[in-house]
C-alpha cells in the first residue's frame, strides 16, 4: 500500500478550481517529483497535504490517505497531530521561514518539544545531532545563532535538518533550492538525497526545474491548472514525454551543451490543446 | 497559462456610500443653512424656551428639534454649526496634509540630510503633550477660526509626516524608481511623477481622518469654551450647554451628539472606504 | 579597432557594512567591486554570470551611473562618465538602457503601459512619440491595445516585455539586462530569450546580460565575464568558456547546473 495516495482531490477558492481530480501515489521511500509552472498548482498540494491551505481555499471532494488513514475523516486536532508525526515540510525561501527574531536552535527543538511532546534536553541533543548529520560545524555555535547571522545555504540545511527531526516518513519539499546559487543547489541536492536515502523517507519534492528532477527523483507528476497531465517514471520521461505539454516543457529548458537548439517557447497550439482538456474536464463535472 | 490577474470585481462598497452619503448631505444642509434653519440660529426666544422634539407632547411647529434654555431653536444651531465644523474640517485638514505629506514625502525620497533634519525635528515635535500645546497656542493666539486650524496643523502634521515618509521610502527602493533614474530624470521629477501617485491613495485616507480628528478638535475645544468666540454656534458649545440642562431639556445635549458623532465616523469611515476602493488596483 | 563601446578600468566600489556600525564613528565598509577591468566591444552580447554576493549587479548599477564608485573609470564612447554631473549625463542616457529583473516592480502601477514607454522619450525631446510607442510594442509582441492597460493587468512575461519596449524606445547603443528572465516560467524565459536574440540583431545594439543562470548565457552571448567575490576570474569568448574553461571557479560553476537529461552519479 502506498504511504501517501491522494485520490480525485479537488481543491477550490470560492467557485475557482485550483487542483482538478488530482491523482497520485507516493511510495515509502520513494522520491517523486511534482512539476509545473507558476501557477501549476503543485504548491497546493503539498499545502493540502500538510494542511496548510489558506483559510480561503478548502479542499472540496476527494480524498488524502497518509499511511492508511483518511486525513477527511479526521478531526482537525488529530488531523494536525497525525501529520506533525508522519510528515514535515522543507519550505523555499529560508530567510522568512525562520523566525528573525528567535535563535535558531530554539526554533527546531520547539517542533519537537511542543508539537510532540519530547523533553526539552533530548530534543536539543537531537538537535545537535542534526545538524552534525546536515553537515553543519560547530553545531552548537550554530544553535545561539539568529537567521541573518547564517549564510543561505546553511539556513537551508537547517530547515532540511528540522524536516528530518521527527523521523517523519514523508517529506514535502517546496521548491527548496529555487533560492540557491547554482552550486549551492547541487551540495543541498546532494544532501538531501542522502537524508532521505538514510532515513528511508519518502519525498514530495515541488519544482519547475525538470534538470534538478533528472537527478534527484524516481518519479515524477507534470501539472497544468491544476490538473495532472502526465505521471512517469523519471527514466520514461527523458527518454521522451508522453504529453504535448510536457514536451514542450522540455524542449524550452536550456541546454548549455546544446547551443544551437532553438529555444522553443510552449507553443499557442500545445497552450490552447491543454485549456481545452481542462475546460472538457470541468464540463463533464458540473 | 496566464499568469494575468483576472479582473477583480469591484465590490460595491456599503461603507464608502454610507459615510459619502452623510458627509455629502451634511454638506448640502451647511451650504443652505439659510433656507433649510427654520430659525434664526441666535435668536432668543424666552416665551419658546426649552420645548420638546416634534414627536413629543407639548412640542411646538418651527422648532422641529426642540429647543434650548434661551429659546434657541436646536436644528437651526446644528445647521449652522455644521458650516464651522466642516470648513475646520476641510481648511485644518487640507493644510495638515499639504504640510505634513509635503515633508515627508521629501524626507522618504531625498534621504540624506533632509531626511535627517525632517526626522529629527518630527521626533521633537512629537515630544510635546498635544492638548497642553494646543490650549498654550491659543492662549498666546487668542480665540477664534484660525487659531484652531493654526493648532491643529501645527500639532497633527507629524501624523503625515512620519507615514508618508516610510511610504515614500519604500517606493523609492522600488526598480521602476531606478528606471527613471537611468533614463535621465532629475530627482524632483521623479519624486512628483513616480512616487506622489503611488503615495496618494495613503495620502487621502489620512486626509479624510485628518477632517474627522479636525471635527473632534474643534468640538473639544468649543466645549471648554476656546474655539471662536462669537455667539456662532457650534456642536462643542451646545454640548457644553446641554450637558447643564441634561434632565430638563436632553435634546440639547443629545442631537448635537449624535452629528457630531455621524459626521466624525463617516470621515474615518470614507477613509477605510477609498482605501479598498484603491487596493485591488494596487496590489 | 573601433573605440570599445565601454572601457572599464579598475572598478572599486564598497558599501558601509551597517550590521557592523559602532556607536560612534563611521561603519566599516564591505569592498563589492575589488578593480575590475574590461571593454565591450560594439555589437557585442556580453554575459556577466556570477553567484549572489558576486558584485555583478552592483557592477551593472556601476556601469550605467545608478552607483557612484569609489575609484576606477568608465568611459562610454570614449567619453569618461565616472563622474559626469547629471546635467551632462542626461544627453547620453538615452543611449544607455536598462531593463529590470522583477517585473511587478520595475513598472509604476499607477501608470499605464503607453505612459510607462513613453516615459523616457519624452524625457529626452523625442518627436513622434505616440509612433514610437507602438512601434515598440509590436516590436516586443504585444498588441497595440496594452498601451491603455496597468502593469497588475498583465502576466509576468508580457510586464517584462513592456520592461524591453521601455528600453528599446529611444533607439540606445546599449542595453543592461540585469537578471531579467530570473524569475520567469521556462516558458516565457525562452520567449523573452528570443526576443532579445531578434531585436540585438535587428537594432544593431550591444547587450550586457547579467545572470546567475549559465545555461542562459551560452544561449544569448558572445563574450562571458565570470565574476567571484567581486573580482573577475574568467573572461572570455562564451564558447571558449564552456569549452575550455580556465577558473576553478568555472568549472564548479558549469559542473553544479543540472541539465534536463539522465545522468546517473551526478549528485556523487
Amino acid at each position: 500500500m502506498s504511504f501517501l495516495k491522494l485520490e480525485g482531490l479537488n481543491v477550490r477558492v470560492g467557485s475557482l478550481p485550483i487542483l482538478r481530480d488530482v491523482s497520485l501515489q507516493v511510495e515509502s521511500g520513494e522520491v517523486r517529483a511534482l512539476v509545473g509552472e507558476s501557477g501549476a498548482g503543485k504548491s497546493m498540494i503539498g499545502k493540502a497535504i500538510l494542511g496548510t491551505l489558506p483559510d480561503a481555499i478548502a479542499v472540496t471532494g476527494g480524498r488524502i490517505y497518509l499511511d492508511g488513514d483518511d486525513l477527511m475523516t479526521l478531526a482537525a486536532k488529530d488531523r494536525r497531530r497525525l501529520i506533525g508525526s508522519k510528515a514535515a515540510l522543507i519550505p523555499q525561501d529560508p530567510l522568512t521561514a525562520l523566525n528573525p527574531a528567535r535563535r535558531v536552535g530554539p526554533q527546531i527543538s520547539n517542533r519537537l518539544v511542543d508539537i510532540l511532546g519530547w523533553r526539552r534536553q533530548d530534543a536539543e541533543k537531537r538537535v545537535i545531532e542534526l545538524l552534525h548529520e546536515v553537515h553543519i560545524p560547530a553545531p552548537e555555535r550554530v544553535m545561539r545563532a539568529y537567521p541573518h547571522e547564517l549564510s543561505g545555504g546553511m539556513r537551508q540545511r537547517i530547515l532540511i535538518a528540522s524536516a528530518f527531526a521527527a523521523e517523519p516518513r514523508l517529506i514535502v519539499a517546496d521548491e527548496p533550492t529555487t533560492a540557491l546559487d547554482v552550486t549551492v543547489q547541487k551540495q543541498i541536492l546532494r544532501l538531501i538525497r542522502d537524508m532521505q536515502r538514510r532515513h528511508g523517507t519518502a519525498l514530495l519534492f515541488v519544482t519547475h526545474d525538470l534538470g534538478v528532477v533528472s537527478k534527484l527523483c524516481q518519479s515524477m507528476t507534470v501539472l497544468y491548472g491544476g490538473k495532472v497531465l502526465e505521471d512517469t517514471t523519471v527514466d520514461q520521461f527523458f527518454r521522451g514525454p508522453a504529453h504535448a505539454y510536457s514536451a514542450a516543457l522540455l524542449a524550452a529548458t536550456p541546454k548549455y551543451t546544446d547551443p544551437d537548439s532553438s529555444l522553443m517557447p510552449v507553443p499557442e497550439a500545445v497552450i490552447r490543446a491543454v485549456e481545452a482538456e481542462i475546460a472538457d474536464h470541468d464540463q463533464r463535472r458540473l | 497559462m496566464a499568469e494575468g490577474r483576472m479582473a477583480v470585481k469591484r465590490r460595491i462598497n456599503p461603507r464608502l456610500w454610507l459615510s459619502a452619503g452623510w458627509l455629502f448631505i451634511l454638506v448640502v444642509a451647511a451650504l443652505a443653512a439659510p433656507l433649510l434653519a427654520p430659525q434664526d440660529p441666535l435668536a432668543q426666544d424666552l416665551f419658546a424656551s426649552r420645548l420638546p422634539p416634534l414627536w413629543q407632547m407639548g412640542a411646538e411647529p418651527g422648532y422641529p428639534l426642540g429647543s434650548d434654555s434661551l429659546g434657541r431653536d436646536v436644528l437651526s444651531r446644528i445647521l449652522y454649526g455644521a458650516r464651522i465644523a466642516l470648513l475646520v474640517a476641510l481648511i485644518a485638514g487640507t493644510c495638515t496634509c499639504i504640510l505634513g505629506a509635503g515633508l515627508g514625502l521629501i524626507a522618504g525620497y531625498y534621504r540624506g540630510w533632509p531626511d535627517m533634519v525632517i526626522s529629527r525635528f518630527i521626533d521633537i515635535w512629537m515630544a510635546f503633550p498635544p492638548v497642553l500645546f494646543a490650549i498654550l497656542l491659543i492662549a498666546v493666539m487668542g480665540t477664534g477660526l484660525t487659531s484652531i486650524i493654526v493648532a491643529i496643523v501645527v500639532i497633527d502634521w507629524t501624523r503625515f509626516a512620519r507615514v508618508i515618509r516610510a511610504e515614500a521610502m519604500s517606493q523609492g527602493a522600488m526598480d521602476y524608481v531606478a528606471s527613471a533614474k537611468v533614463a535621465g530624470r532629475a530627482r524632483f521629477g521623479i519624486m512628483l511623477r513616480e512616487i506622489l501617485p503611488n503615495v496618494l491613495p495613503t495620502i487621502i485616507v489620512l486626509l479624510t481622518l485628518e477632517m474627522g480628528i479636525a471635527v473632534i478638535v474643534e468640538a473639544i475645544l468649543s466645549f471648554v469654551n476656546l474655539s471662536i468666540s462669537t455667539d456662532d454656534p457650534t456642536w462643542g458649545s451646545m454640548i457644553a450647554e446641554g450637558r447643564a440642562t441634561i434632565h430638563q431639556s436632553w435634546w440639547v445635549l443629545v442631537f448635537p451628539l449624535i452629528t457630531l458623532f455621524l459626521t466624525v465616523l463617516s470621515f474615518s469611515q470614507l477613509g477605510e472606504g477609498l482605501k479598498d476602493h484603491f487596493d485591488p488596483v494596487l496590489r | 579597432m573601433a573605440v570599445p563601446l565601454f572601457e572599464i578600468r579598475d572598478l572599486r566600489l564598497s558599501f558601509p557594512d551597517l550590521a557592523h556600525k559602532p556607536l560612534f564613528g563611521a561603519a566599516p565598509r564591505v569592498e563589492v567591486l575589488k578593480g575590475l577591468s574590461f571593454d565591450i566591444q560594439r555589437g557585442d552580447v556580453i554575459g556577466i554570470v556570477g553567484g549572489s554576493g558576486s558584485g555583478k549587479s552592483t557592477l551593472g548599477r556601476a556601469m550605467v551611473r545608478l552607483l557612484d564608485v569609489d575609484a576606477g573609470q568608465i568611459r562610454f564612447d570614449g567619453t569618461d562618465i565616472t563622474h559626469l554631473e547629471e546635467d551632462s549625463l542626461r544627453p547620453l542616457r538615452k543611449r544607455i538602457q536598462m531593463i529590470f529583473q522583477d517585473p511587478m516592480s520595475s513598472l509604476n502601477p499607477r501608470h499605464r503601459v503607453g505612459t510607462i514607454i513613453a516615459g523616457p522619450l519624452q524625457l529626452h525631446g523625442f518627436d513622434q512619440i505616440r509612433e514610437r510607442v507602438d512601434f515598440a510594442l509590436s516590436q516586443v509582441g504585444l498588441p497595440l491595445a496594452f498601451r491603455s492597460r496597468y502593469p497588475h493587468e498583465l502576466s509576468g512575461g508580457q510586464r517584462q516585455r513592456v520592461g524591453i519596449a521601455r528600453a528599446i524606445a529611444t533607439e540606445p547603443d546599449f542595453i543592461l539586462a540585469d537578471e531579467v528572465v530570473s524569475g520567469l516560467d521556462v516558458s516565457s524565459q525562452a520567449q523573452v530569450l528570443n526576443l532579445l536574440e531578434r531585436l540585438v540583431s535587428d537594432m544593431g545594439l550591444t547587450l550586457a546580460f547579467i545572470s546567475h543562470d549559465l545555461s542562459v548565457i551560452r544561449r544569448l552571448c558572445q563574450t562571458t565575464l565570470v565574476l567571484h567575490h567581486g573580482e573577475i576570474v574568467e573572461h572570455s569568448a562564451t564558447d571558449q568558456l564552456f569549452g575550455n574553461p580556465q577558473a576553478q571557479y568555472t568549472r564548479e560553476l558549469l559542473d553544479a547546473i543540472p541539465l534536463p537529461e539522465l545522468s546517473p552519479g551526478w549528485l556523487d
